[in-house]
């Protein structure tokens, strides 16, 4: 190929890159926009640019984190999520570590009945875990985060399962001849070969936990709302639509969001990558 | 080994959580579905019943067609357009990193505020004609197919794009020096040697697509009424609006885990086959 033809097909792939581009951020952008609108203005004419008479300023941001209590909403998402990808983490290391480590006819099992809830969508257990969860009382924020730890298991268990199997057990062994217990054992060599896995495992969940909707919202909506069901709740709570707040609430979904990833990206296109293999 | 006494602290938080939010609810479901109940506790056994209820209700069969056709068109787009992004970001070009982020975004965005934001668009452009999304299905369902590819295509690309890093460049330039030109070389080297990316983009996807439930409520709710309701919505709605269908829900429920098991089996048996070995 001529350095011409190749500098040509060059610019064709980057004319490609920046269409493409223009459709993935337009819709956020869209939204960024309306939020500063007034609410009459913005199903009226959504492509438009504020202008002296539909500008809102942040009029739509008040309103909407009042209607909806947003802040509230955050810190529960916030809560949750951490402490339910903790719970997952640790909880299921050691037992998959278990499951690797000592081999018989009931780890087997256990590790079968795991895989094989991966499987299952969330609609087949949907009434009968809320109605199990609420006669067990664990339809409260701490009770939510046995229930993810529960749900979280098969995956996590399969991926960790999948790492340590191609762990030597030498070093675990020497561990233990210098008299460590299994717990110290786990936590102060096993655990830290686990590190990768464990942000991956961490990375997946807490970007299924904090969007999660239907879990929560029957579990534990009608008291505390995580702020995927505030935003559902400002759709469907009121007889006509505050657009204006919907918007503003859209835009505070999406900036920690945003914030997290442009901080965490490498790990979390990793975890991607890590998490897509082992499936 | 020591560690088998530890069975109460390795094993057991992990397995009563499990317990209590998976094993009991899988089991109690497939028993309630043969029954009919309000509470669980007045639960009566009705056999069958149920699942003829369910296959005769048209709501259900609509939102199994609806799934299946928007499952279908939203696979195949995604993973083409995914697998053009990643061959274009896998050519050294410059940027490469600004772009793989700026696509990868929407992934992160929950379905809720996804269907939301779709639908501010879509309207928008649908109030030239006059209409709103909800005024004919074919617009719900292409406003799903959209919002599908913009949420899940970044998501494709980065495995897409791990498979294609992962073809050691010689077996390229071979195939070059034998005279294959560039469809052949995608054909016959690179597509047989991503095929592990190939089965798993399917395969999520797949089941994806299948289970969508937030952005289906947000985005349309199943309106014009319930034409756009796929499978999760239509049990969803079985159970909670309509009093003494619990049962039915239930069944239909099973229903969706029994086509879901089977899609996911089959789907990875058959890709599995082709995959080669490096």
């Amino acid at each position: 190929m001529n350095s011409s033809s190749k500098a040509f097909s060059k610019a064709v792939l980057y004319a490609v890159l920046a269409v493409a581009s223009a459709v993935f951020l337009a819709p956020i952008l869209i939204v960024v926009i309306n939020s500063f609108k007034g609410k009459l203005y913005i199903s009226d004419e959504p492509f438009s640019l504020p202008d002296g008479e539909t500008f809102a300023g942040l009029e739509n941001y008040t309103s909407g984190i009042e209607k909806t209590e947003f802040i509230s909403a955050f810190g529960w998402s916030l809560f949750i999520t951490v402490f339910s990808v903790l719970a997952i983490v640790i909880f299921t290391s050691m037992t998959a570590w278990y499951i690797v480590r000592v081999k018989n006819f009931f780890t087997k099992a256990l590790y079968f009945i795991f895989i094989f809830s991966m499987i299952v969508p969330f609609q087949m257990v949907m009434f009968t875990m809320t109605k199990t969860a609420a006669e067990l009382s664990l339809d409260t924020p701490w009770g939510i985060i046995l229930i993810y730890l529960g749900f979280g298991a098969g995956l996590a268990v399969f991926m960790f399962c999948g790492f340590l199997k191609s762990v030597p057990l030498e070093i675990e062994e020497a561990a233990m001849i210098d008299g460590c217990n299994p717990l110290q054992t786990f936590f102060m060599v096993v655990f830290p070969i686990l590190r990768p896995t464990a942000i991956t495992v961490a990375i997946l969940n807490a970007m299924w936990i904090w969007n999660d909707y239907l879990l929560p919202y029957l579990l534990i909506g009608s008291e505390y709302k995580t702020i995927p069901i505030a935003v559902q709740y400002l759709r469907g709570g009121y007889g006509s639509v505050d657009m204006g707040a919907l918007m503003a609430m859209l835009v505070l979904s999406i900036v920690p969001i945003i914030i997290f990833y442009l901080f965490c990206q490498k790990y979390i296109i990793k975890g991607i990558v890590a998490g897509a293999v082992k499936g | 080994m020591a560690l088998k006494k530890y069975f109460p602290v390795f094993v057991l938080p992990t397995l009563v959580a499990f317990i209590i939010a998976f094993a009991v609810p899988f089991v109690l479901g497939i028993y309630l579905s043969f029954t009919e109940f309000i509470t669980v506790a007045d639960a009566q056994w009705v056999g069958i019943e149920n699942y003829i209820k369910a296959f005769s209700n048209d709501d259900f069969i609509n939102a199994l067609w609806f799934t299946v056709r928007f499952t279908v068109v939203s696979v195949i787009t995604v993973n083409l357009i995914a697998f053009i992004l990643a061959s274009i970001l896998t050519k050294g070009l410059k940027g490469t990193n600004i772009f793989r982020t700026v696509f990868f975004m929407p992934n992160l965005i929950g379905g809720i505020v996804l269907g939301y934001i779709w639908q501010l668009i879509i309207n928008g452009v649908l109030q030239t004609m006059g209409v709103t999304i909800t005024y004919d299905p074919k617009y719900g369902f292409w406003g799903l197919v959209i919002l599908m590819n913009w949420q899940l295509i970044g998501y494709m690309m980065v495995i897409y794009i791990a498979g294609i890093q992962n073809i050691p460049s010689d077996l390229i330039d071979a195939s070059k020096v034998d005279g294959a030109n560039r469809w052949q070389t995608l054909r016959n080297v690179t597509v047989p040697l991503i095929m592990p990316s190939i089965t798993i983009c399917l395969f999520l996807t797949l089941t994806n697509s299948f289970k969508l439930f937030d952005q289906n409520l947000a985005l349309t709710a199943g309106a014009p009424s319930k034409q756009t309701a796929m499978l999760a919505l239509d049990i969803y709605n079985t159970f909670y609006s309509r009093i003494g269908w619990e049962g039915v829900g239930q069944a239909k429920a099973v229903i969706f885990f029994v086509i879901v098991a089977v899609i996911s089996f089959v789907q990875l048996a058959l890709t599995r086959k082709r995959e080669v070995e490096q």
